[in-house]
């Protein structure tokens, strides 16, 4: 066990931490406001990578965009904003036709209606767009530092400052904004935050918008950075992030966001010195322990369940 | 004045149509798959069987959904540890007592992996049990996949992703099906192992209804109905709420065991990819297709989801269809069955989420605003009658 690999791993751990936190948020600000859990939002990761990699072909075919440096800043802003818009629609979408009838149906139907959701997404990606993976190109130059014996290169620095700058806009937003209010207000609660005058179902249609549209964001970054993407991509980070979720705190942003970065780096140090084949395992072990253990997460209040 | 019998008895309050449904459905469970061996046509004698599988597997799936209302995503998981459990430990009992355990490996193993599993179910139910809803589903979906991944990755005992049984290993046939074979074959027909399997599944199909019915009126199925509508209120009567939720885990795994060992020995092959989370939420898609809490629904449910898309492209592929159905249309309704399942999920939620063939019970309890109104009738007319 030496220092370098830890020091690599951790590198590693913090880029794979960025993305998990980047889905983190989204599942904590739909179970805030709607205590349920959006099950469907890894398939919001997947659409998001699938929806870059498409503005990302049509955009190359222009040299405008290839040629220079400005050019690609500026592909990239285009592939991002279109992904986070046409993905954040996508979960209004999701949950106008899938949720919102169940709303006061008891909690099962919610969840088994959100797998359904997700079976049908990747579904009609395998059988519309394509069954097999696809490659997805970088445009960032990848340049290489050394710092030491690790070595750190530019798209991890990309995607983790990315997931930060977005925590840091998301959480402003929340406790900024009129908006972020009334969404603070309906989490607490629903019909006593209806009662002031908040309009809830448009808090939770932007809910369903920001959620999945970080969600898409995180898509694209792991297509750059693992270099392809397929259709059932999102089941795994997905239920990675859930973890994530809870280990922060589930409902609590930057709890989502400590545990995305956490979970991150404990499942590199676990392929770097246990093995790799059983790197999953951990991390479902460390969800069912943290469940177990600490049901309300390392920054997450206790809740006490009312009859 | 006579006491009342609690009891009701079905028999009697079956209509006469219901009683001539069952037994059309039984004739042809039972004459189906001869007239398709007669055929030639041994791919549907498969698709019979693997229905029966799923039958299993959705009933014992249904006690821990449908009547104790823990939602369980990783199911398959009790499958796998009964075909996995299955297949090496007769391995073992070959080696120790040789070949003439042969065709008793099977026989001997079912109980055994129906334990095994069983005890897997007590194993993951217990310390899960402060788990409710959502977070229990996400649990056991976390415990499917590491049951998955080890069994991938313990190449030792599992033999990794290249399955079991190993080269030098066989998963022998048990007793029963060589005879049958030799003594009810005449020269035009042969009466072949899927056959005999499937006669195999079917019997172990009519344990499991007779078992979960019987559940269904014991004390314990309605400590599961009143833990599942209202935990609190069903612990204040007196229910063991750790006691209750464990038996649901481990009687609806033993099933699931059940299932998987003789798929085990069925196949004759078993690997990790056999047992992902698919599989999984597809025999839950079954259980509230066909309706949660209901014997009749799940079993309903499993004929749709397992057999449907393969019985529209046999009939795509046979002669009598051709005018209505391509076998390329027939292929793609198959291919596109699970985008279908999926939005059925979706829209049995919101339209009918007690399914097809709903348990009275469940479906009231589907229905809150229903509830609600009766309520609100009953106080109307309680304060009318002041």
């Amino acid at each position: 066990m030496s220092l370098a690999i830890i020091g690599q791993q951790l590198v590693n751990g913090l880029t794979l931490g960025g993305m998990y936190a980047l889905i983190a948020l989204g599942y904590t600000l739909v179970y805030g406001i709607m205590l349920m859990i959006n099950f469907a939002h890894s398939e919001m990761f997947m659409s998001g990578a699938f929806v870059g990699l498409f503005v990302l072909t049509e955009l190359s075919r222009f040299s405008f965009f290839t040629g220079s440096g400005l050019g690609v800043l500026l592909m990239l802003l285009l592939t991002f904003l279109t992904a986070t818009v046409v993905v954040g629609t996508l979960g209004v979408l999701v949950e106008r036709l899938a949720y919102r009838p169940l709303r006061h149906a008891p909690r099962l139907a919610p969840l088994i209606s959100a797998i359904g959701v997700s079976i049908f997404l990747q579904q009609a990606v395998l059988l519309f767009v394509s069954a097999k993976q696809l490659p997805f190109p970088n445009f960032i130059t990848v340049i290489k530092f050394n710092l030491g014996p690790v070595t750190v290169n530019t798209l991890q620095i990309f995607i983790v400052s990315l997931s930060l700058i977005l925590l840091a806009v998301l959480d402003t937003f929340i406790s900024r904004t009129r908006m972020g209010k009334a969404m603070r207000a309906t989490s607490q609660d629903r019909d006593a935050a209806g009662l002031m005058g908040i309009d809830i179902n448009r808090v939770i249609s932007t809910t369903f918008f920001i959620g999945p549209a970080l969600g898409a964001v995180a898509g694209i970054c792991s297509g750059m950075y693992y270099g392809s993407i397929v259709f059932n991509m999102g089941f795994i980070p997905g239920i990675k992030s859930f973890t994530a979720a809870v280990i922060g705190g589930i409902g609590n942003l930057r709890g989502a966001m400590l545990g995305g970065f956490t979970l991150g780096i404990i499942e590199s140090l676990a392929a770097g010195f246990v093995s790799s084949g059983y790197k999953d395992v951990i991390a479902f072990a460390i969800l069912i322990l943290v469940l177990i253990f600490r049901p309300g997460g390392l920054l997450g209040e206790s809740v006490i369940e009312k009859v | 004045m006579a006491k009342m019998d609690v009891k009701t008895n079905v028999a009697t309050r079956m209509p006469p149509w219901k009683w001539a449904l069952y037994i059309v459905l039984a004739l042809a469970a039972l004459v189906l798959p001869v007239v398709f061996q007669i055929m030639q046509n041994l791919f549907m004698v498969h698709i019979f069987g693997l229905i029966g599988i799923y039958v299993v597997l959705a009933l014992g799936l249904n006690i821990v959904v449908g009547y104790a209302g823990l939602l369980d995503l990783g199911y398959i998981a009790f499958y796998a540890m009964g075909a996995y459990s299955g297949v090496i430990l007769g391995n073992v009992g070959l080696q120790i007592l040789g070949k003439g355990f042969a065709p008793w490996a099977y026989w001997a193993m079912l109980p055994v992996a129906a334990v095994v599993a069983a005890g897997t179910g007590v194993a993951l139910g217990t310390p899960v049990l402060r788990l409710k809803g959502d977070y229990l589903a996400i649990v056991t979906l976390g415990f499917g996949e590491i049951v998955r991944i080890i069994a991938t990755n313990w190449s030792q005992l599992t033999n990794g992703a290249a399955g079991l049984p190993r080269a030098a290993e066989f998963v022998p046939a048990p007793a029963g099906q060589q005879w049958v074979t030799t003594h009810l074959s005449t020269s035009t027909f042969t009466f072949s192992a899927d056959l005999w399997w499937y006669y195999v599944i079917g019997a172990l199909c009519l344990v499991t209804v007779f078992f979960v019915r019987r559940l269904d009126n014991s004390r314990l199925g309605r400590a599961w109905i009143a833990m599942r509508e209202d935990m609190v209120a069903a612990a204040s009567v007196g229910i063991n709420i750790t006691t209750t939720k464990l038996w649901a885990f481990s009687l609806g795994a033993l099933w699931g065991g059940v299932g998987g060992i003789t798929y085990g020995y069925w196949i004759g092959f078993i690997s990790p990819e056999s047992f992902n989370f698919f599989e999984s939420v597809l025999i839950v898609c079954m259980v509230v297709l066909g309706g949660m809490g209901s014997i009749p629904g799940a079993a309903l449910g499993a004929v749709i989801i397992a057999g449907l898309p393969e019985i529209i492209r046999y009939l795509g592929q046979s002669q009598l269809f051709s005018r209505f159905l391509t076998p390329d249309q027939a292929n793609a309704i198959g291919n596109y069955r699970y985008l279908v399942f999926g939005l059925l999920m979706v829209i049995m939620m919101a339209w009918r989420p007690q399914g097809f063939l709903p348990s009275s019970r469940r479906a009231r309890e589907l229905h809150p605003e229903d509830e609600l109104l009766l309520e609100e009738e009953s106080a109307e007319i309680s304060s009318a009658s002041l």
